[in-house]
Parts: C-alpha cells; sequence; structure tokens
C-alpha cells in the first residue's frame, strides 16, 4: 500500500475541506477500500475518514421517510430500521460478515456502487433519495453503471432518505466466496406501484426490472412474475454463474421476494 | 508519522504509525501482540479479528489511526484475570475446536461477539455468524460444537459417535 | 467406560492453550533483531521471454540493500522432483531445472524472476514495483489445456520438452491387453468422462520464510512454514545451494496447516538464505494471499476417461482409465508420483475386480505447480471409480449398495493382491458399509424424500466406499518405483534423569495433534503420566532425521519409530533393573511403570531406573553404557489400507440449483485408535475440505493463464453454513498387521472418500426429480452448473 496523510474530520464541513485537497478520497467503512489500496489499485494521497463525523451517524424518522447516516454502520442499519423499515434492516444485516458490518456504511457501499453490492438495489427500489454536501439526487439518476454514480469529484453523500413502501422485501443468493450478491432482487410495494431493483446480474450494474414492475403493479403477486423473460444478454458470465443463470435468477428471486414481502 | 494512543486489552498504549499502517499491524508489530494473525488480502479469512469497543473488526481492514483512542481487545485479552482460559477458549479446547490454531484467534473473538450478542444461539445462528472465519482444518463442526457449549447448552447429543 | 489416558483416551490437546490465547509461535510472529524485508518480483504473465531485467533504478531506492535476479542463480542447483517415472516405453520422464529465480523465461503468473531486500516491507515492495516497471518480459501464448498442450508441439513451456509431456506411464503394462479384451468382449461396458478440480489448499497461515546467516560460524539458519523441516534442510543445502547439510538449521515453528503444500521446497527459502548470507541479516518474507494463490503448489487437475466393464448383474470384470494429468509450470517435489503411485495403485478400490489398466499423461502447462493436496492421487481415483459405479448402476437399474456389497473384498481374501500390484493386509469393508447405512437411516431415505418434494426440493443420498494406501513404503519397494528419498521415520526418546521424557519426533505437527497423542502413547506404554512426556519435533538439530507428515503417515511410520524407541528403553530399563535387584534379565517384567522381579514383589519404579542411568553408582557399567535414551528408525513393511464408507444426503433446490448437505456419514476403518477426540477432528476436517471441493472450489485459468479464482473474493472456501454435523464412527478397526500399533491412519480418508459422495448425493436427487438426462456433473456442483444441467 502506497502511503498517504490520514485525516479525521469531525463535521462535514471540515469533510468537505479535506476533500478538497489534490488525491483526497474519502474513506468510510473501508471494507472494499483497503483491500483495492492493498493491491496498489488505489493510491490516495489524503484519505479523509468519515467514521467521526456525528451528524452523518444514525439512523431516524423525518421527512420524506427513513433518514440513514451515510456513516452508519450495516450493523447499525439491521438493528435501529427494524421497527421502520424490516426489509431494508434485513438486507443490512445480510451484507459480509458481522465485522464487516460493524465497519461498512451504506455511504462507502453506495459511492462506490460494486455492480454485486447489496444496497443500491435497496436504494432504487425504495426510489430513495441520497443527499450529498451539495444536493439531493433521485435514486434513479444517482446509480449510472458498474463503479459509476452521479457523484462530483469531491462530493460526499450525507444521508439517504427511504420513503417506506407499504410492503418489501430483499432475496439475495450469495455468489460462494465472496457472498456478495450473485443476484438480489429488492421488491418494494408503494401505493403508487411497484419497484424491483436487481443487483449483482446485470453488466450495468444495479437495475430496475420494469417488466416485474408492471405486472407487480397489476397485482402484487408471485405468480405474475413466471410469465415473464429477463434478457440475458445483458447479464453478468462468470466463473459463477452463467448469463442464462442470473436471468433465471433474477425471476426465481423476484418472485420469492413478492412472496416474502406477503 | 503520527503518534497514535489506544487502549489495548486494558493498557493504554501508543505508538508512532504511518498512514497506511493497519490496525493488525500496529498490533503485531508496534505492540507484538502476534496472537492477531493475518491470513488474506479482502477481509474474508477473519483470523484478524479483534474487538473494537466491545464490537467485532477485521483489523487487517481498519488503519489504526481511524481507531485512536479506541478499546481495544485481542486474543491475548481473553484469558481469566488468574491466566486461566475463560469459558469460550475452554470449549474450544474441550471439544478440540482447533487444530493448527491459525484461524483460532479470530473464531474466539468472533464466538465472544456472538455470544455477547445471543447468548444462546441455535446452530444456525452461530454458522452464519461465523460465516467471516475461515478455517480449513476442522471442517467447523468442533467450532461450532464448541461455541455452543460455551453458550451452556448440552451438546452431547450432536452427531459423531 | 471410555479411557481417561494413555492410549485410546481424547485427551485434550496440549497444544491448545498456546494456540487459544494468542502465545502460538508461527514463522511470521518471530521477529528478530535486524532483521530485514524480502519481496519477490512476479511474473504477471503466464509465458514470457525474460528481454530485460533492469535492476538498477531498484538499486538506488530508499532502504534497498540487494536486489537478485535469475542470473544470480543460474549456476545453483535447482529444485528436484522427488520421484523419477518411467514411461510405458521405459524412457525417463522429461525433468526441467527448477531455479531459484526464473531466468530466460517465465512460465506462470507468480513465477518470480527477481527479488529485492530493504530495511522495511513498504521499501522493498516499491523497488519491487520499479524492477517490474524496468523489465522487459516479451508475452508468448500461454499453454493451459492439457490437450492443447500436447498436440502443439510449436508453443512449448520448456523449450526443451517438444510436446510439454513430462511422461506417458502405464499401470500396470502388462495388464494392458488383458484389460482391454475383457472390456471388448463384456457385456456392459460404462463409460465416464470427468474432471477432477484444481484446487488451492490454502492453509490458513500463509507461506513465510526467515533466512539467518552466522558469520562467526558459517552456520545458516531457515525458519519456514514446513512439514517436513528435514526434507527441505536436504533439498536447499544439498541440491539447490551447496550448502553443508551440518551447517543449515531448519525450523518450522508452529505451523497454520498444510494439507500438501507446505512439504515442498520453494525457491523463496533459497532466496531468504542466500539474502541473509550476503548481508549478514535476517531475511524475511511472508506471503500475501495472492502470492499464496498464484504460487503454492496447487492439487488435483486430472482430466479422465474411465470404462467399467461389468456382467449384467453388476460383477465387475474391468477398469481401464486414461488420465491427464496437470503438473503446472515446474516439477513440485511429489509432482511426479502424486499422478501416478499414489493415484493408479489404488484404481482396483475395495473392490475384487480382476482387470485393471491405468494410462497418466502428466501434462506440463503455464499455470502453477502441482502437487500432493491432502489425499494426494488416491482422491482423484476414489472419484472416478465411485462416480463410474454409480453411473453403471443408474445404466442397469442396480442397487448401489448391493453392488458394492458384490464386488467387495471379503475378509476371507487377506492378505489380497489386487491387479495394480497392492497387497491389502486387512479390512472389512462389508461392516463399515453396514455401519454407515445405519447411522444414516437409509431405511427411512423414502420418507425424507417425501417430506423435501412436499417443499420444493430434491432429495438424493449418495454412497462412496473408499480405501486408500497410507504411509507410504517400504523404501526398498519406493526406490524401484522411482523414489530418490527412503520413506523411513525417526524418533528419539530421551529419558532424563528425573525420569521425564523428551521425545524428538521426525514427524511435524501442523495441527495433527502430535504433542497430545504421540506423548499418550510414550506415557502409556511407560506407564508414566502423559504431562511428564513431551514431544519435541520441527527443528532438525533437535531431532534425529524424519521424512514429515503427509500422507497419513505420522502415526503409522513415525508413531511407530517412536513405539520402537520406547521398546529400546523399557529394554535397557530391564537390563539395569536385573542389575539393581539381583535378577537375570529374563526374569525382570514391566507394567505399570515398574519393573519387577517376576513372581516376588521386588521392583524398581521407572523413575528409579532413570535416575540410576544417570548416576550410575549401582550400575552394570561393564556391559551396559549410563544413560537412557534411544533412537529408532522405522521402515514400514508395506503401506496400510484405511477404508470406509462414507454417505451423504443433499437436498436440491431445483429453481437455483443450490446444494444443501443436510446429513454426512462416515464409517471408518482405520485400525487401532489413539485419540478418538482427534480422529474425530481429521475425519471432519478433511470430509470439510472434500465437501468444498465437490460443491465449491473452482481454481480456473483464462486462456491467458490469468487466474480468475486468485483470491477469497472469487476462491470458494468452505465456511461454517455451507456444511452441516457430520456423523462419524470408527468403529469397525481391523488394525493394521504389519506394524506393533495396530494404526493405519486417519489424516486424509475424510477428503478421500467424500467428493463421490456428494456428487452421486446430486446425480441422484435430479434422477428423483425426474432430470435423468443428467449422467453427470462436474466439480464443483455449484448452482449454475446443477441449473444449467437440468436445463441442459
Amino acid at each position: 500500500m502506497h502511503n498517504f496523510d490520514f485525516v479525521k474530520p469531525s463535521s462535514i464541513a471540515d469533510a468537505v475541506k479535506a476533500m478538497g485537497q489534490d488525491g483526497a478520497q474519502a474513506l468510510s467503512g473501508g471494507q472494499t477500500l483497503i483491500p483495492t489500496m492493498k493491491q496498489r489499485l488505489a493510491a490516495p494521497s489524503v484519505l479523509v475518514s468519515l467514521t467521526g463525523i456525528k451528524e452523518m451517524q444514525g439512523v431516524c424518522m423525518g421527512e420524506g421517510g427513513l433518514h440513514v447516516g451515510a456513516a452508519t454502520p450495516h450493523a447499525i442499519v439491521a438493528r435501529e430500521a427494524k421497527s421502520h423499515y424490516p426489509a431494508l434492516a434485513a438486507l443490512a444485516g445480510g451484507i459480509g460478515d458481522p465485522a464487516v458490518r460493524v465497519r461498512g456504511t451504506i455511504g462507502g457501499s453506495i459511492a462506490n456502487n460494486d455492480p454485486a453490492a447489496c444496497y443500491p438495489s435497496a436504494v432504487l427500489g425504495s426510489g430513495a433519495t441520497v443527499v450529498t454536501n451539495k444536493r439531493k439526487i433521485a435514486a434513479d439518476d444517482y446509480f449510472q453503471g458498474l463503479f459509476t454514480t452521479a457523484l462530483e469529484e469531491g462530493e460526499i453523500v450525507i444521508e439517504v432518505v427511504f420513503p417506506i413502501p407499504e410492503k418489501a422485501a430483499y432475496v439475495k443468493f450469495n455468489q460462494p466466496a465472496s457472498r456478495f450478491a450473485l443476484t438480489g432482487v429488492f421488491v418494494a410495494k408503494f401505493a403508487s406501484g411497484v419497484r424491483v431493483a436487481v443487483t449483482g446480474a446485470s453488466q450495468n450494474g444495479v437495475f430496475r426490472w420494469t417488466d416485474a414492475e408492471n405486472a407487480l403493479g397489476r397485482s402484487f403477486n408471485a405468480q405474475m412474475v413466471s410469465g415473464l423473460t429477463v434478457d440475458a444478454s445483458e447479464m453478468i458470465g462468470d466463473l459463477h454463474g452463467t448469463p442464462a443463470y442470473r436471468a433465471n435468477l433474477v425471476k426465481v428471486l423476484t418472485s420469492r421476494a413478492v412472496a416474502a414481502a406477503g | 508519522m503520527t503518534k497514535v494512543s489506544m487502549t489495548v486489552n486494558g493498557r493504554a498504549v501508543s505508538g508512532d504509525v504511518e498512514g497506511r499502517t493497519l490496525l493488525s499491524s500496529f498490533l503485531r508489530e508496534g505492540l507484538g501482540l502476534t496472537g492477531t494473525h493475518v491470513g488474506c488480502d479482502t477481509s474474508q479469512c477473519g483470523a484478524c479479528v479483534v474487538h473494537v469497543n466491545g464490537q467485532p473488526v477485521k483489523s487487517c481492514s481498519v488503519f489504526a489511526q481511524d481507531v485512536a483512542g479506541a478499546e481495544v481487545k485481542t486474543i491475548e485479552g481473553m484469558a481469566n484475570a488468574d491466566g486461566s482460559l475463560s469459558v469460550i477458549q475452554q470449549a474450544f479446547q474441550d471439544h478440540h475446536g482447533l487444530q493448527c490454531g491459525f484461524c483460532t484467534p479470530g473464531m474466539v473473538m468472533s464466538a465472544a461477539a456472538l455470544l455477547k450478542e445471543n447468548p444462546k444461539p441455535s446452530e444456525q445462528d452461530v454458522r452464519h455468524y461465523l460465516e467471516g472465519n475461515i478455517c480449513r482444518c476442522t471442517g467447523y463442526h468442533n467450532i461450532v460444537k464448541a461455541v455452543m457449549a460455551a453458550s451452556g447448552q448440552d451438546v452431547s447429543q450432536i452427531a459423531a459417535e | 467406560m471410555p479411557k481417561d489416558h494413555g492410549i485410546g483416551a481424547s485427551s485434550k490437546r496440549r497444544e491448545d492453550v498456546r494456540f487459544l490465547t494468542g502465545r502460538g509461535k508461527y514463522t511470521d510472529d518471530m521477529a528478530i533483531a535486524g532483521q530485514v524485508h524480502a519481496v519477490f518480483v512476479r511474473s504477471q504473465v503466464a509465458h514470457g521471454r525474460i528481454k530485460k531485467v533492469d535492476t538498477s533504478n531498484a538499486a538506488k531506492m530508499p532502504g534497498v540493500l540487494a536486489v537478485f535476479t535469475g542470473e544470480d542463480f543460474k549456476d545453483v542447483g535447482g529444485n528436484p522432483a522427488g520421484w523419477l517415472i518411467k514411461s510405458r516405453n521405459g524412457e525417463a520422464m522429461r525433468e526441467p531445472k527448477r531455479p531459484v529465480l526464473a531466468h530466460g523465461k517465465v512460465r506462470h503468473v507468480g513465477d518470480a524472476y527477481a527479488a529485492v531486500v530493504a530495511e522495511t516491507l513498504a521499501q522493498a515492495k516499491d523497488a519491487a514495483q520499479q524492477i517490474a516497471d524496468d523489465s522487459v518480459i516479451e508475452e508468448l501464448p500461454a499453454i493451459v489445456d492439457m490437450a492443447a498442450a500436447v498436440a502443439n508441439a510449436s508453443n512449448r513451456v520448456h523449450d526443451e520438452i517438444p510436446d510439454n509431456l513430462c511422461y506417458d506411464w502405464g499401470w500396470i503394462e502388462d495388464n494392458r491387453a488383458k484389460v482391454d479384451e475383457a472390456i471388448r468382449n463384456a457385456p456392459h461396458v460404462t463409460t465416464l468422462e470427468l474432471v477432477n478440480n484444481r484446487l488451492v489448499p490454502n492453509a490458513m497461515e500463509p507461506r513465510a520464510s526467515i533466512g539467518e546467516y552466522f558469520p562467526g560460524t558459517g552456520d545458516y539458519k531457515l525458519t519456514t512454514t514446513s512439514q517436513n523441516p528435514h526434507l527441505t534442510r536436504l533439498l536447499v543445502a544439498a541440491f539447490v545451494l551447496g550448502i553443508p547439510e551440518n551447517k543449515l538449521t531448519v525450523v518450522a515453528p508452529d505451523v497454520g496447516g498444510g494439507f500438501g503444500s507446505k512439504i515442498y521446497h520453494y525457491g523463496e527459502e533459497a532466496l531468504v538464505l542466500a539474502a541473509a548470507k550476503q548481508l549478514a541479516r535476517p531475511v524475511r518474507w511472508t506471503a500475501e494471499r495472492t502470492e499464496s494463490f498464484l504460487t503454492d503448489a496447487h492439487g488435483r487437475d486430472h482430466v479422465t476417461k474411465i470404462e467399467l466393464a461389468c456382467e449384467k448383474d453388476g460383477t465387475f470384470i474391468a477398469f481401464r482409465t486414461e488420465t491427464m494429468a496437470n503438473v503446472g509450470a515446474y516439477l513440485s517435489n511429489f509432482a511426479t508420483v502424486t499422478p501416478t503411485f499414489l493415484h493408479g495403485t489404488l484404481m482396483a478400490g475395495p473392490y475384487k475386480v480382476p482387470n485393471v489398466y491405468v494410462n497418466v499423461k502428466t501434462v506440463f502447462t503455464n499455470t502453477a505447480p502441482v502437487d500432493a493436496y491432502r489425499g494426494a492421487g488416491r482422491p482423484e481415483a476414489t472419484f472416478s471409480l465411485e462416480r463410474v459405479i454409480d453411473k453403471m448402476c443408474r445404466e442397469l437399474g442396480l442397487d448401489p449398495f448391493e453392488v458394492r456389497r458384490k464386488n467387495f473384498v471379503t475378509t476371507d481374501m487377506f492378505p489380497y493382491t489386487t491387479p495394480v500390484a497392492l497387497v491389502y493386509d486387512t479390512g472389512n469393508y462389508h461392516a463399515t458399509l453396514d455401519k454407515a447405512m445405519e447411522m444414516a437411516d437409509v431405511a427411512g431415505f423414502e420418507t425424507r424424500a417425501a417430506a423435501s418434494k412436499a417443499k420444493g426440493k430434491l432429495r438424493g443420498l449418495g454412497l462412496s466406499t473408499w480405501i486408500e494406501a497410507c504411509g507410504i513404503a517400504p523404501s526398498h519397494l519406493v526406490g524401484i518405483l522411482g523414489s530418490r528419498v527412503g520413506l523411513y521415520d525417526a524418533a528419539t526418546v530421551r529419558v532424563n534423569a528425573t525420569g521425564n521424557i523428551s521425545v524428538m519426533v521426525g514427524a511435524h505437527s501442523h495441527g495433527q495433534s502430535h504433542e497430545t497423542v504421540f506423548a499418550q502413547i510414550v506415557a502409556d506404554k511407560l506407564g508414566i503420566p502423559e504431562a511428564s512426556v513431551e514431544i519435541v519435533h520441527g527443528d532438525t538439530s533437535k531431532i534425529p532425521f524424519g521424512m514429515g507428515s503427509y500422507g497419513s503417515r505420522s502415526l503409522a511410520v513415525c508413531g511407530v519409530a517412536m513405539a520402537k524407541a520406547v521398546d529400546k528403553i523399557i529394554a535397557k530399563g530391564k537390563k539395569i533393573a536385573a542389575h539393581m535387584l539381583e535378577a537375570g534379565e529374563g526374569d525382570i517384567t514391566f507394567a505399570d511403570g515398574k519393573f519387577s522381579v517376576a513372581g516376588t514383589d521386588k521392583a524398581k519404579t521407572f523413575g528409579e531406573i532413570a535416575f540410576s542411568a544417570y548416576v550410575p553408582h549401582n550400575y552394570p557399567l561393564e556391559t551396559l553404557e549410563p544413560g537412557l535414551e534411544e533412537t529408532a528408525f522405522y521402515d514400514p513393511a508395506n503401506f496400510t489400507y484405511p477404508a470406509g464408507a462414507y454417505l451423504c444426503e443433499v437436498e436440491v433446490d431445483p429453481d437455483t440449483g443450490k446444494v444443501d448437505i443436510v446429513g454426512f456419514y462416515c464409517a471408518d476403518d482405520f485400525g487401532n485408535i489413539m485419540n478418538p477426540m482427534v480422529v474425530e477432528g481429521q475425519v471432519h476436517g478433511g470430509v470439510g475440505q472434500g465437501i468444498g471441493q465437490a460443491l465449491l472450489e473452482n481454481t480456473r485459468y483464462n486462456e491467458d493463464g490469468q487466474l480468475l479464482s486468485g483470491s477469497y473474493m472469487d476462491y470458494a472456501m468452505p465456511r461454517a453454513d455451507d456444511v452441516p454435523f457430520y456423523t462419524v464412527d470408527y468403529s469397525c478397526q481391523t488394525p493394521c498387521t504389519h506394524n506393533p500399533l495396530g494404526v493405519k491412519g486417519c489424516g486424509e480418508a475424510g477428503a478421500i472418500g467424500s467428493p463421490p459422495a456428494v456428487v452421486n448425493a446430486v446425480i441422484d436427487a435430479l434422477h428423483r426429480g425426474g432430470f435423468t438426462h443428467v449422467t453427470h456433473i462436474d466439480m464443483p456442483v455449484s448452482p449454475s452448473r446443477v441449473w444449467s444441467a437440468i436445463h441442459g
């Protein structure tokens, strides 16, 4: 790992200032970034830890739904979001392993936008709003492909605001080695309609499966998915699964998520 | 170099570290606490698990400076005050929950975190909780058994013989 | 009532206390004053010609003390192969030199072609990167696929080996025509083509080495992660660096698992020693996990076609196999024997099949070296046999249990000579099968299958009846077969003046529990407390000699050497006792820690005899030397033959292809049992690895020779939630007939017997679900592969 200056601001303002330096990189829980730095695939000259900023931590109900501070570790979300948004809490409680959940944060996850990460599906599937130090970004605009987001240089995610659906569930099929999602489907039923977000499967990262949304919008029932097809040509093929297999998982897991949502 | 201070196994310690110094390096090389092991580069194997402020953390994936001021507990701090094995450690010995011993420190630290959260875990609870700790020797059978035994559950009916 | 001490007791492990409290001392835990750090510059390409390695910039970087390239080692020896295998045509195998650092060419991703030693690890890494940047390696087409490697004579891993073939081996060549004819004329022949998947051993402790040189005496010391320090000393001293053996001490301290991968000598060990001498400072290196994936010797990697000829009632007539075995880019120390004698000789299984012929072509490729991994050859043989038998049963509609029973070698047939030249001394294969079926409640399976079906799952039951050959020996035989070393082991029993005992053993414990179990044996034989016996291992300056631990040999070979040394102690004790008790030596008996004059109450305790041996005031000095220390070397008369029956029960989710193991049952015959708790642990661990091979572990190189599964992000290690509790039994015991402990070895059994049981169970589940078109799925039987097979 290349060396760097480590700074740990205690306010968003100081963090933004620190991020203005050349070669600055935000560090959240570090569960992905640190392994990447060990491989020398990332070599920031200043690392700005966001874990000391109190105003970026915690889970609470507020305007627009559930506010989750970007620096809130998965373990806290799993515990504290349970009564407000059980599907989100369950998703957070299934990321990585217990030690990873103590460090990893929602902000770090969605800033990185790994195509197999769990959180992007919840954010997109809930139609959440990503709040940064500069603006509010709708989930539909935020995720822009593999490891790509609407975030600009130096922009920091402050919190994510989740509207609370009537029903929701996340079903994840583990990639057997990394325990990331080989495919994961987040289904949320709102009064206004159904959102289905899929992670792990597509070459373009997390996506909404609109055919399923339309079908489930007509009737929120697992059987509504059975007649649909998923285009395998857009799916990832790797040593853990073929594109056709992932396409199948999208369908199977969507049905299961609908059933689990009740 | 920056001076970092924290409490490790109840003892106030400090040392000079670089930005890139990982907590695992600080413990192993800085403090000579080599019970914490490093078995991978990707935050997967769990041999390096320690407790930071009472919670399990993979010490190879956190910078020493990021946990400045924290209470850290390592495997060296897990025995009883008189030096005898703690309940969890004793259960690992009683039920042959270790062979080569390399993953063991992380296993014990994770098991301790689990039992704090869930004092009577089921078999599935234990298996699920330990998914971030890889053991290549035991096939996990006796680890799971040891953790359940440490929680006071009767494990005499578990498979074998 | 279970025993509470000595042989047969589940004594708790004494080594646990240090491991549980963080006081174990593994190689990387050693901090030595003045130490400096080595980092290797490794090839990023699978195959390339080294055009330039420019170290001049790196040498000037901060903290850099020395740089090394392949040129620096081209005149020292290569790391040799331990066995010379001959091809069917009588030609010796092709044996390219394996250098400390590559020169001329790099031959696999991770092949080290330079090294840097610097004051700090970070400085060494920076300089290594500089060397990589300043080097020119012309990439050549990678040779990855074995069939293509042999077919394409123009693209060579080693320029001097035209067809990339190490050897083309037949076993037994005299059987060939007879087997061919038997198969031609057989009423039924089942054919199966399969892959035995390449595995990365993944001991949790990465390899590490520290070299030291002491200019005052000219002595060297190597602290290293080794399963067999004496073998490493022999290889690095005599073959590679040319150091006199008596000037090199090799210490393998606490070692965090090996599973085969730490048997071998690796170039990093030679480098740290050479660098330590040049710098007169301790030089250390510890592998990162990625380096382990790229450079530890891998396991398995066979592509096999097996044919089983039988009568319509399932009576076996002949087995014939053709295998291509991947040896990787260089010959690791046991790479040539693993796919041959450790594989072909087991191809009769526990069956009375009259005709067997095995052909193995071993092939060089631009991949990491492949060598013995837990089981080593025997899992490959077992998998081929047990899978093809399962397929045959389905083709002919026969009961897999009955077919095994019909073909088992029976207890009245021992000693039994197989058509592939082994002599099984004893066994009872029916007994272990019956036991396994009882444990697994085979009778209740249909009820459980119906319950699974009701929840949309497919339940299956898979059987594997296996045999292995352990404690490889005797030396005169293996010498004829091509071994370049002897395969005995040694132990010294040193009775101290106060009666406690130090036992120096050649076996090395890296999880096997020798410190506890060996002490149990010595204590039991001498009638003294276990706590009075200390087992010393892993240091060539302390132990007499030893071949280390692999091939389930520690107890069956070294343990027996130790028992024989104890017998010598007792024999000498009797002489001392006879003198002290003024009796004839023939009248002295030894039991429960006492030397007694038969028929009298005159006796001396073991402690009194020991004291007398060191304070020989009343001692037969004219006929007997003082002191009480004995060494024994033991070269077994035959292999040992553990065997057993494994049953695996699975549930398959047909929608996702996910396989859950819901029950695993092992009935093993290990002969006599020294410590039941430890035996169970060994079986659990082996089965865990076997399940890993069967369901999870997928070592994949792409066509460019890049390892796609080079970290735990892509190489699926079994985790706690991937496996069930295992049901283990070892009550069927036919003691080994040719060693005095009656032991057979248990370390590899689980890894040998389990993979076919798992795969057979999955196939069974799919057939019960109506997917009868699925006749085989290659390992790992991943969800994607199961789903694709169902829909294929």
